[in-house]
């Protein structure tokens, strides 16, 4: 009688939390349109300065790269200090992918679809090409890879000379002269001057739509068979390895996935910018740490407050810039202290003691001493 | 002869990688973690040496001993106030917490020097050699960082094998609990060998701005790396390790430098440690790990 109570109580407690996770998920989604439909208003109204409206796009952008590489850190459980590297890439095919096709597709919106879905194919492989070797290795390792994938992913564009002509396409790591156009020949990557022409394709609609989709395929994949199979490798690897998951693929299916939504982040910048260069400040080391903090401050393995935390530390340096020109002058300085105190005041062991000691409500409210069963 | 100069030349800036780099394997071998902040450590020896002796004029002997110990005295806090609080964490928020010390060593010095690169002239004074009349230069730097890597990576073995607490480095590096059951004080190991690590990076940074003389909060971060692909080459706790790997990678840099592409130059040097990483986990000198259940 009493084990039939016990597992009844454990069914009503799982449904719980079921629903409470459901729940969960609807709300950001909701928040998303929310947020979507309010912007919209306002600005109909008049009520957001251009500065801000300038603003939109980035912010979603960043949400998406946060939520993206919450992925690799929270839920793979490593690091990635390359995440601009794979946005770069995205940006750089998507932007590609646009000029080329641009006298074949007229439909702006079905050219941008498939300039995202290009860039996406693109950064997804260069994630499956970085994480084959790395990921079977332990997480130092990952970090400092994923660090010169970065680095040589922006020295690579910045030699790369891609032109078109009658011909078809040619390409040279060179110079553009070496392309060999003929005269009506264009050259569509310049080396280190990138992209130029590209239409501004990105709007807040399709930015927005662009977190949406993030967001839904996120969550779904944390919460499937293979999401689960994730954690359980990032809790307890060989324990994972002995009831027969196959770790190299769920972790590169993780990682792949990750850098997947980091291009398509890319493809949307790309298509925000008049001229498309590969720069330290952009596609750099600062970008991927700017994204490795949005994550820390919103909480490894909180998707929906990494994006908060991409929001809001996006618009701060903005809001604070007259207030207190130090600060927005050197959030990187900012940054680095979040990290660092983000890690010692949240993961030491001693701080952890001292919160349960003190801070958790549950100590008091919820964890009352189970009975035995 | 070409040839024979772009190699000693890649030998001579290995050098400087390996001294770098044994501050990584020594860390890593005992704290079992990346010191990303150990690159910074070397820019702002870097900036000390600057202040001291091209602004305020100290002789440079004693400019590079003031180094050597600012640089011991910051790697020792930052290991104190960073590290040390989360030796028990999960190695996720010690590597972010490196990530963030780096960053912000970077921004500091941004701060107070500006992004303005600073002109570093050698502080080495050794006439360059010719040999076969002329066709071969070796400078005074390359003679003496050459040099001085020996030098260092001798005595360091010696040092572990011999003394008492470089010992007390091999067993903590073993087994933290077996160690500590045994009376070495663990604490206070890692954090003689975060100042002996920083120590290095000091005479690193006089011997990297001396070679390349642009001085930037930038200039210790891709030497870093590069010193601890150069340690993960040559088998990451190493000591003899890391010199091999540091002088294979300033070899294979400067000839890819020379025969292919400069600007792909550091493409190849990280293509390396994939390579390396796929074929030989461990590395060229490394030990295999039996991992434990």
């Amino acid at each position: 009688m009493d084990e039939l109570a016990y597992a009844t109580e454990k069914e009503g407690m799982m449904k719980k939390l079921r629903i409470n996770k459901i729940i969960r998920n609807y709300t950001t989604y909701a928040v998303i349109l929310a947020v979507y439909v309010i912007v919209n208003w306002m600005i109909q109204r008049g009520s957001i300065s251009s500065l801000f409206q300038g603003l939109l796009i980035p912010l979603c952008i960043y949400a998406v790269l946060a939520a993206s590489l919450n992925l690799t850190v929270g839920i793979l459980g490593e690091l990635s200090l390359g995440h601009a590297g794979f946005m770069c890439v995205g940006a750089f095919s998507g932007a590609f992918f646009t000029q080329v096709t641009q006298q074949i597709f007229t439909n702006g919106y079905l050219r941008f679809f498939l300039a995202i879905l290009f860039g996406v194919f693109f950064a997804g492989v260069a994630g499956l090409l970085i994480g084959i070797p790395v990921l079977r290795l332990r997480g130092d390792y990952l970090a400092i890879v994923t660090l010169a994938f970065g680095e040589i992913i922006k020295n690579l564009v910045n030699v790369l000379y891609i032109g078109k002509d009658s011909r078809g396409l040619h390409i040279s790591l060179k110079s553009s002269i070496d392309l060999g156009l003929e005269a009506d020949g264009k050259v569509i990557i310049n080396g280190a001057m990138g992209i130029t022409g590209t239409p501004k394709d990105s709007t807040f609609f399709i930015s927005i739509l662009l977190l949406f989709v993030t967001v839904l395929v996120i969550q779904n994949f944390i919460h499937s068979r293979a999401g689960r199979a994730v954690m359980a490798i990032r809790d307890n690897r060989i324990a994972a390895e002995s009831i027969g998951l196959n770790i190299t693929k769920y972790k590169l299916l993780a990682f792949s996935i990750s850098a997947a939504f980091a291009g398509a982040a890319g493809v949307l910048y790309a298509h925000n910018l008049a001229t498309l260069t590969a720069t330290g400040k952009n596609f750099g080391y600062n970008m991927s740490i700017m994204i490795l903090v949005f994550v820390v401050l919103g909480g490894i393995g909180n998707i929906q407050g990494s994006m908060i935390a991409a929001i809001i530390l996006t618009l701060l340096p903005e809001l604070l810039r007259n207030v207190s020109p130090f600060v927005s002058e050197n959030r990187m300085l900012f940054y680095a202290l979040v990290l660092i105190f983000m890690m010692l005041f949240g993961q030491s062991p001693k701080a952890i003691q001292f919160r349960k000691k003190y801070f958790t409500l549950s100590t008091y409210l919820k964890e009352k001493p189970k009975k035995e069963v | 002869m070409s040839f024979l100069s772009y190699f000693i030349n890649g030998i001579s800036l290995g050098s400087v990688y390996a001294i770098i780099a044994l501050g990584y394997t020594m860390v890593y071998g005992i704290a079992k973690m990346l010191n990303f902040a150990h690159g910074d450590v070397i820019m702002v020896g870097g900036y000390v040496i600057f202040q001291l002796v091209f602004a305020l004029g100290v002789h440079p002997f004693i400019g590079i001993l003031i180094a050597v110990i600012a640089c011991t005295v910051l790697g020792v806090t930052i290991e104190r106030l960073a590290y040390r609080p989360l030796r028990m964490a999960a190695p996720l928020a010690v590597l972010i917490t490196a990530i963030g010390v780096s960053y912000l060593l970077q921004n500091l010095a941004l701060l107070i020097f500006t992004s303005n690169p600073k002109s570093f002239q050698s502080l080495i004074n050794v006439p360059a050699l010719k040999l076969a009349d002329g066709a071969l230069v070796i400078s005074g730097e390359t003679m003496v960082t050459i040099v001085v890597g020996i030098v260092i990576v001798v005595v360091l073995s010696y040092f572990i094998r011999n003394t008492k607490s470089g010992r007390a480095m091999l067993a903590v590096s073993e087994d933290k609990g077996a160690a500590q059951l045994m009376g070495v004080n663990v604490n206070g190991t890692i954090a003689f060998t975060f100042a002996i690590g920083s120590a290095l990076a000091a005479i690193g940074s006089v011997l990297l701005c001396s070679a390349y003389p642009t001085l930037t909060p930038q200039t210790g971060a891709m030497p870093g790396i590069k010193a601890f692909v150069a340690a993960v080459f040559g088998g990451i706790g190493s000591i003899p390790g890391a010199m091999l790997g540091g002088i294979l990678l300033g070899v294979i840099e400067n000839l890819s430098k020379a025969y292919i592409s400069s600007q792909m130059a550091d493409a190849i040097v990280f293509g390396v440690l994939i390579l390396v990483l796929l074929v030989k986990p461990t590395g060229i000198l490394g030990k295999k790990i039996q991992e434990k259940v």
